[in-house]
């Protein structure tokens, strides 16, 4: 591909970003993707990187509101957007969000890696609200792999937090 | 990931002012084929242009009754929108058949029409390909070529078109609105995307400096009798081996029009206007829908791993035309083949 040579590198541009209700002010390379931004420059490493390619969904956050793979999002793009990442789902005297305390109550992980992601993502399904059926959380919470298996306890602690909204 | 410039267009002139001012430019709008791309060093821009935050993003009702979409509105926001369920259910069902609910949420109406192909030669930069890197070769017509073309390929690229929505779009006669440095004109979907020829690395018809700005839907929407028929190699998440968007106007039980496009199969979406012509006028049954199946692949070809695809394409095609005919789409939930 052609490609322009370019004689310096481009400057770093300023984000803001609102992580978990907390302005930050960020200088980012325009290259930074928002997983990167909120690891490496927020210091939230709840979010994970599994694939970076968009295809595991371990880097699953709301932005506005709406599920999206952080690792494939540029920082750059969202300035001024709202994050929430698993860090901001919790209360902040520390009671679990109601799909945290699910997740614990039918023991929907092993490792733990893609939990996060997974987490978000049923938050992001359930406002969404278009998954009513066993059938329809499967195929909506398809783009979150998880290794070990646990699809059928991932699937029972969502329904649980469905049953109760 | 390699670095860049980035910029933001503030109207559509400036993004087409812009892009034209730098040939080694690429506009971003949701990034979920591109920023992947870039990461595999597939594509390098210099700069990227941000077109994300542009006013395209409505859904309005054409003066003709037909449906106008904003290059910008997400594809989960068109799949669950009310006039799209109601009136083009087609569209719906072809973007819930594909991505995830992420993707979806992130990318673009336009932006899907302009994804490139996944064959695994072209996402590999060590490799030969004539669509990554013109002249080097194709990889996949003497490799694994399980998921590749089995019509219209050429000996330069057999690689295929990925979208599932596009197929649905080339079978209801979409427009694509583009605008470019002189002035806006329509591409029929039929003409927006092209087969690969000598030119693999052209995807679509699209001239340089153009940017896509809606997809407008006729007032035909087949919503009576649809489906849309996806068989890949797991039950979801996964691109298709082939897919089948088959919509019939029915006379009591005669064809009065058949639509039939497919995905999986070509380098772009799939429409055979002979195939079509066969089943108009007949009854809608077993024996028509074999033989349209049979004008829509009379010219296949399959390669060293792939050649199952075209008895996969033939049955797929009688399913997904019976499926319209009784008025029972494919659920991309339940993912039973009824």
């Amino acid at each position: 591909m052609a490609r322009a040579e370019t004689s310096q590198l481009p400057a770093k541009m300023p984000v803001t970003l609102t992580v978990n209700g907390v302005e930050q002010r960020l200088d980012l390379a325009p290259w930074t993707s928002l997983l990167d931004a909120l690891r490496d420059h927020v210091g939230l490493t709840g979010t994970k990187k599994g694939c970076d390619h968009g295809q595991c969904g371990a880097c699953t956050v709301l932005v506005d509101g709406r599920r999206v793979n952080s690792c494939l999002t540029l920082a750059v793009m969202k300035d001024g957007a709202k994050v929430t990442t698993v860090e901001g789902l919790a209360g902040k005297d520390g009671t679990l969000h109601p799909l945290q305390q699910a997740f614990i109550d039918h023991d929907a992980f092993q490792c733990g890696y893609c939990t996060p992601g997974q987490i978000c993502s049923a938050a992001g399904l359930i406002a969404e609200g278009k998954a009513k059926t066993a059938d329809e959380i499967r195929e909506l919470m398809s783009g979150n792999i998880c290794r070990c298996g646990a699809y059928p306890n991932i699937l029972a602690a969502i329904q649980q937090v469905m049953g109760r909204s | 990931m390699i670095n860049f410039q980035y910029a933001r267009a503030t109207d559509i002139a400036d993004a087409v002012r812009q892009i034209a001012a730098d040939p080694t430019a690429k506009f971003i709008a949701g990034g979920t084929n591109l920023i992947d791309l870039m990461k595999y060093e597939v594509a390098s821009p210099s700069q990227l242009i941000d077109i994300s935050r542009l006013p395209l993003k409505a859904v309005e009702e054409t003066a003709d009754g037909g449906l106008r979409i904003g290059a910008l509105v997400p594809n989960s926001d068109l799949a669950y929108h009310p006039l799209v369920e109601s009136r083009y259910p087609m569209v719906s069902s072809a973007i819930l058949a594909g991505a995830s609910q992420q993707l979806g949420n992130m990318a673009s109406t336009g932006g899907n029409l302009l994804q490139r192909t996944r064959c695994a030669y072209f996402y590999d930069a060590t490799t030969p390909c004539n669509k990554r890197e013109p002249g080097s070769g194709c990889s996949a017509i003497d490799g694994l070529n399980r998921g590749h073309a089995i019509l219209g390929a050429s000996k330069a690229c057999i690689a295929t078109h990925p979208s599932d929505m596009c197929v649905a779009l080339a079978a209801l006669d979409a427009n694509v609105h583009v605008v470019g440095p002189s002035g806006d004109r329509t591409i029929a979907f039929a003409d927006f995307h092209r087969l690969p020829g000598d030119t693999p690395e052209r995807d679509t018809n699209l001239a340089p400096a153009e940017i896509v700005t809606a997809i407008e839907l006729p007032a035909r929407g087949f919503a009576a009798n649809y489906t849309y028929l996806k068989i890949r190699d797991r039950l979801s998440y996964a691109f298709a081996l082939i897919s089948v968007a088959a919509a019939l106007d029915l006379d009591g039980g005669a064809i009065r029009e058949a639509r039939l496009a497919l995905g999986g199969v070509a380098h772009k979406p799939w429409r055979d206007a002979d195939a079509e012509a066969t089943l108009r006028g007949q009854q809608a049954n077993e024996q028509a829908f074999t033989r349209a199946a049979d004008t829509v692949l009379r010219n296949a070809k399959g390669y060293a791993h792939n050649t199952f695809k075209i008895e996969l394409a033939r049955r797929a095609i009688v399913r997904a035309l019976s499926q319209a005919a009784r008025g029972t789409p494919q659920s991309q939930s339940n993912k039973k083949i009824l």
